[in-house]
C-alpha cells in the first residue's frame, strides 16, 4: 500500500503546482455552470409543471458539478498514460515491482483530486454567496451529505476504472485519439454531464440510468440535490459498487491480456 | 543465474508505400510483414559476470534486454534467471534486477531527482536503513551531491546518467541490465560511468548484462562478449579470444638509431622511414619478446610500440565477416 501511496502523494504535489491552469478553469467553470442555471431557470419559468427535476435540485446539480468538473468529466485523461503506452516509455514502469493496474489507478486519483481540490474552493464560495435563486444550499440532513459522500467516491471510482479501459486501448490501436474522443464523448453524454439524465425523454431515461455511466457523476449529484433520497439513493449505491466491480474486473482482464502481447515501441 | 535457451520472437509490422492512394488502401487491407526479431538465441551467464552483448541496429540486442526484464513474451524459448521467468512473474523478478535504458529516462522530469529516488525507494520497498547506507554510497561514487536537489529537467545527459544509474541500484539488484548506457555522453562521463561500473562489478558482485555500440565501453568494461547479428547469435566468447581469432596480427613500431636492421622470419615491413620502421608481426611465427630482443642486437632502440586490432576493428571485421 505504501508504494501505491507514495506515487499519489508524488503525482498529488505535482498537479498542485499548476495554479495558473487552476484559475482558469476556476473562471471557466463559474461562468459555466452561472449561464447553465440562468438558461434552466428561462425553462422553468415558461412552465414550472413541465419540469422533471425541482429548480433548487438543478442548480444543486450544476454548483457541484462545476465544483468537481475534474473529478468527474471522463475527458479529463492522463495523458502522460497515454504517452508511455505510444512512445515506449512504459517500459520503465513495466520493471517496477508494481502492479501496473494499481499504479495507474493511484495516479489518476490524485490527479484528480489535486485539480479538483484546486478549484472546489473558490467556486463553492461564490455558489453559496450568489442570491438566492441562484444559491447553493446544503444537502437536507446529515443522512443525505453521508450518501453523497460515499456516492461521490464510488462516482469517482467508476470513472476511474472507465478510463482505465480507454487507456488499455491504446496498446492495440497506438493513435488512440479516436477511441478518446468517442468514449469521452459518449460517457459524459449518458453520465449527466450535459443535461441531468431526468430531462432525457422517459425510455431513453430509464435505460440510461442501469448504464455504468450513470454510476458516475449522475448518483452524487442527484443525490447532493435531494433528488434522490433515502432507499432509492441506497439502491443506486448499490448499482455504482456494481457497476465499479465490473469496470475494474474487465479492466484488469483486458490489461492482462494486452501485456501478453505487448510491443514495446521503439529500440 | 541467467539461462537463456531456444529463445525466438518475432513482430508483425505494419507496412505501406508512400503516398495517398497507398494511405486510403492501408485504410481496408493492411499488409504485414513479419520480422523475425529472435532465432532460437541461447547462452547462460554466471553470477558476477561483466557481459557485453553487441551486434549492429537492428539486431536484436533490445529484444533481448526487455525478454529478460520481463517486459516482452517470447513466441517460444525459455528463459531463467535466478529461478525465475521473467515475463510469467514479473513483479518478483524486477524486485531484483535494476535496467537502464540509455535511450529513456526513469527520473521523474519536474521533480528533484531525491523525490525520484525516494519514490523509487517506496517503490521497492527498500528499508529505510539500508536505502539510507546504499544511498550515500552511490553518492559518493558517483559524485551526485548537488545533483540531488535539482530538477531532472535541468540536468546534463552525462549529469542525468549518473543519476540513473544510481535510481536503478537503489534496491541493490543483483543483476543490472544496460542498454545503451553511454549512448550520447561526452569522454569525462564516459570514463565516470564505466569505472563505476567496474567498481560495481568487482565489490558488490553485480552481474552486469551491457548492450552498446562504444567499443571502448566493451574494451574497459566486458571480459565476455555475445554478438548477436539478425537475431541469432554468432559468437561468445572473451574479448581477448575474439581478438586472437579475428586477427592474430600485431603492429609493431620502433624508432631507432643506426643502419635499418635485417628483418627476422615472421616480420614484414609496412612502412619504413630513416630512423623508423612499423613493422607486422605474425606472432605465431615470432613473438614480441623475441623481435624485440633480435632488433635491439642490432641497433639502439628509443622507442618502441606494439598494438593489437582495437575491439573497433575487430567488430567491423566480424560484421563483416557474417555480413550483418
Amino acid at each position: 500500500m505504501r508504494k501505491y501511496y507514495a506515487l499519489f502523494r508524488l503525482r498529488f504535489i505535482h498537479s498542485l503546482q499548476y495554479r495558473a491552469a487552476a484559475a482558469a478553469g476556476v473562471v471557466t467553470q463559474f461562468a459555466w455552470g452561472f449561464m447553465e442555471i440562468l438558461a434552466f431557470l428561462a425553462f422553468y419559468k415558461a412552465n414550472p409543471s413541465n419540469f422533471p427535476m425541482e429548480f433548487s435540485h438543478v442548480v444543486a446539480y450544476i454548483w457541484i458539478q462545476q465544483t468537481f468538473l475534474a473529478v468527474f468529466m471522463v475527458w479529463f485523461y492522463e495523458n502522460e498514460i497515454f504517452e508511455a503506452i505510444s512512445s515506449g516509455a512504459i517500459a520503465y514502469t513495466l520493471v517496477r515491482p508494481i502492479d501496473l493496474y494499481n499504479r495507474w489507478f493511484a495516479q489518476s486519483v490524485a490527479n484528480r483530486v489535486a485539480k479538483a481540490l484546486l478549484r472546489s474552493v473558490p467556486i463553492l464560495l461564490v455558489a453559496f454567496l450568489v442570491p438566492p435563486p441562484l444559491r447553493l444550499s446544503l444537502p437536507n440532513s446529515g443522512t443525505q451529505l453521508l450518501l453523497f459522500i460515499i456516492s461521490f467516491v464510488l462516482g469517482l471510482g467508476v470513472v476511474i476504472a472507465y478510463t482505465m479501459i480507454v487507456y488499455v486501448t491504446t496498446f492495440y490501436t497506438l493513435s488512440p485519439v479516436g477511441v478518446r474522443i468517442i468514449a469521452a464523448m459518449l460517457a459524459d453524454f449518458l453520465a449527466g454531464a450535459i443535461i441531468p439524465l431526468p430531462f432525457f425523454p422517459m425510455g431513453v431515461r430509464n435505460a440510461a440510468e442501469l448504464l455504468p455511466f450513470a454510476a458516475m457523476q449522475n448518483m452524487p449529484l442527484r443525490i447532493y440535490s435531494g433528488n434522490i433520497a433515502g432507499v432509492e439513493a441506497i439502491k443506486g449505491i448499490g448499482l455504482q459498487i456494481f457497476w465499479l466491480l465490473v469496470l475494474v474486473t474487465l479492466g484488469r482482464l483486458i490489461l492482462r491480456r494486452a501485456l501478453g502481447k505487448v510491443v514495446v515501441q521503439g529500440g | 543465474m541467467i539461462h537463456v535457451q531456444s529463445l525466438t520472437k518475432t513482430f508483425r509490422v505494419a507496412q505501406r508505400q508512400a503516398g495517398l492512394g497507398q494511405a486510403v488502401k492501408a485504410l481496408f487491407s493492411r499488409e504485414y510483414t513479419t520480422i523475425q526479431a529472435l532465432t532460437e538465441v541461447s547462452f547462460s551467464i554466471e553470477e558476477g559476470e561483466m557481459v557485453g552483448y553487441i551486434g549492429p541496429n537492428g539486431a536484436g540486442k533490445s529484444t533481448t534486454i526487455k525478454i529478460m526484464c520481463g517486459i516482452l513474451t517470447p513466441d517460444s524459448g525459455t528463459c531463467t534467471i535466478q529461478g525465475r521467468v521473467p515475463w510469467r512473474e514479473r513483479k518478483e523478478h524486477v524486485g531484483t534486477i535494476g535496467v537502464v535504458f540509455g535511450q529513456r529516462s526513469q527520473l521523474w522530469w519536474d521533480v528533484p531527482v531525491i523525490e525520484s529516488f525516494n519514490l523509487l525507494r517506496d517503490i521497492y520497498s527498500v528499508e529505510k536503513r539500508s536505502y539510507q547506507r546504499n544511498l550515500e554510497e552511490l553518492v559518493e561514487l558517483l559524485d551526485l551531491g548537488e545533483l540531488l536537489k535539482t530538477p531532472t529537467r535541468s540536468l546534463s545527459l552525462g549529469q542525468r546518467m549518473r543519476c540513473e544509474l544510481a535510481a536503478s541500484l537503489l534496491h541493490e539488484p543483483r543483476i543490472l541490465f544496460l542498454d545503451e548506457p553511454t549512448i550520447g555522453l561526452d569522454a569525462v562521463s564516459k570514463i565516470a560511468v564505466r569505472q563505476f561500473m567496474r567498481r560495481l562489478n568487482r565489490e558488490r558482485g553485480t552481474t552486469v548484462i551491457l548492450t552498446t555500440h562504444d567499443m571502448q565501453d566493451i574494451e574497459a568494461l566486458a571480459e565476455r562478449i555475445i554478438l548477436i547479428g539478425r537475431g541469432r547469435i554468432l559468437l561468445d566468447g572473451s574479448l581477448s579470444e575474439l581478438k586472437r581469432r579475428s586477427s592474430a596480427l600485431k603492429t609493431m613500431t620502433i624508432e631507432y638509431r643506426g643502419d635499418a636492421p635485417a628483418l627476422i622470419p615472421g616480420m614484414s615491413v609496412i612502412d619504413s622511414r630513416e630512423g623508423f620502421l612499423v613493422l607486422e608481426l605474425d606472432p605465431t611465427k615470432c613473438s614480441a619478446s623475441h623481435a624485440i630482443t633480435r632488433l635491439s642486437e642490432q641497433v639502439e632502440l628509443v622507442d618502441v610500440s606494439i598494438s593489437g586490432v582495437s575491439a573497433e576493428e575487430m567488430v567491423a571485421k566480424l560484421y563483416q565477416e557474417y555480413r550483418i
